[in-house]
């Protein structure tokens, strides 16, 4: 296999507050080595995040949109789900 | 840095399938469109034509504020610049990622923009002689580009919105330096507030032509803002940013370079006279100061850092090559 370009990355960052890595964006680098570095001077100059995941694009799996409403229609309606669905009485006090 | 109304959108946007009427409804419902999701092609090319302009804009910006670098006042100056040329590259980036997202590849945007077939913003064709252009560049330059880049955060194509967002928390500290640069050379020494001066008359009038054509004259608008990719009209956002800079001027003790500047009590806004416009099309059209030596320096800079993306990618490649060989006499 051999690249003509710079192949792309997605950037993922934890944030300081302990939260969940997020996608921040994407960039090109040769490298998984070099894609960290990037993300780390693209990404984190304001003190962003304290860990950083690249991840190749190509990697990823995306659902279809065409498939979005057989997908996710259903938990639509399924308000059963939630707790607002049930009644307990004001006595009972907070639940 | 900022954008440009240079995005002219071709006639046949108006596609009556019903894939297009659901699009649309989707625009409407402020819902954001993104990647995959289906969009009419006349909106993809609108986008990409105005996301990598912007691009390369934020990449060519970096050339007339680079020139200052080495001879910054002081350390904190020098910093300060720096960290503002790196955020620029920054957002070049963010901009540039956002576009690949629309099918079209980095090299692909480079290549128009080394080849002079796309645009950037004509202001960065203006060249920076003194310390004081780098305020008047972060004070007003950059305080129009906010004009510009806030109701783009708010723009229909999810990824160019949020490129937005980022760029434009970063771009306050842009202004803010720059007018405290300003600041700091109103109050020194006359040959120091004559500089000032100097320099808010050159930039001033390039500034006011960032927002583009009138809107008498600007045609493309319409489509633009019915798929909310534009929010307000050329006309409207250049006056909010004569309205909001007029007193910051004052506060410097500087002068607008406008005898016609009046402030108008029935409308409540400030009232500019005519801008030259054969100006404006002259440097868009390749005319102004530095047209040609930005685009010697971008093509210098790219081919100058051929070696680097070869030399990178055949180690990448090596170092690959080796861990599968290595996988197979395990195996």
């Amino acid at each position: 296999m051999s690249e003509k370009h710079l192949p792309l990355w997605e950037v993922f960052i934890r944030s300081r507050s302990g939260l969940a890595h997020k996608h921040c964006g994407s960039l090109h680098a040769a490298d998984a080595e070099m894609a960290l570095q990037a993300a780390r001077d693209v990404y984190t100059r304001r003190g962003e995040g304290n860990s950083i995941w690249v991840v190749p694009s190509s990697a990823i799996v995306a659902s279809d949109p065409a498939d979005k409403d057989e997908l996710f229609e259903p938990a639509l309606s399924k308000i059963y789900r939630h707790p607002t669905f049930y009644d307990v009485p004001d006595e009972v006090g907070h639940m | 840095m900022y954008t440009q109304a240079l995005n002219g959108i071709p006639d046949e946007a108006t596609d009556q399938s019903s894939e297009a009427a659901r699009f649309q409804a989707r625009v409407d419902a402020e819902q954001k469109i993104e990647p995959n999701d289906w969009m009419p092609d006349a909106y993809r090319r609108t986008l990409v034509r105005q996301i990598s302009q912007h691009a390369h804009s934020e990449i060519v910006g970096m050339l007339p504020e680079g020139n200052w670098i080495t001879r910054a006042p002081s350390l904190k100056r020098k910093v300060a610049l720096l960290a503002k040329v790196q955020d620029e590259a920054g957002h070049g980036l963010y901009l540039y990622a956002a576009a690949e997202t629309l099918d079209v590849s980095r090299e692909e945007l480079i290549g128009q923009l080394l080849a002079g077939k796309a645009k950037y913003s004509s202001i960065f064709n203006y060249p920076t002689l003194t310390w004081a252009d780098i305020g008047a560049i972060g004070w007003l330059v950059d305080g129009a580009a906010i004009m510009n880049q806030i109701p783009l955060c708010r723009c229909s194509y999810g990824p160019y919105a949020r490129a937005m967002i980022r760029i434009c928390k970063e771009e306050s500290f842009h202004q803010r330096q720059g007018y405290e640069i300003m600041l700091t050379l109103a109050r020194g020494t006359p040959e120091q507030k004559a500089m000032a001066q100097d320099a808010l008359n050159r930039w001033w009038w390039p500034c006011l032509m960032m927002f583009g054509p009138p809107d008498s004259e600007s045609q493309h608008s319409d489509q633009s803002t019915r798929w909310k990719i534009k929010r307000f009209s050329n006309d409207d956002l250049r006056q909010k940013f004569i309205d909001a800079t007029v007193p910051q001027a004052h506060y410097l003790g500087l002068t607008i370079p406008d005898k016609e500047l009046a402030y108008d009590d029935a409308s409540g806004h400030w009232k500019i006279g005519p801008i030259d416009w054969a100006e404006f099309k002259r440097v868009l059209a390749g005319g102004g100061p530095c047209n040609r030596e930005r685009m010697r320096a971008r093509r210098k800079a790219h081919e100058d850092g051929a070696w680097v993306r070869e030399a990178a990618l055949a180690y990448a490649q090596k170092r690959r090559a080796r861990r599968e060989a290595m996988q197979i006499a395990a195996e």
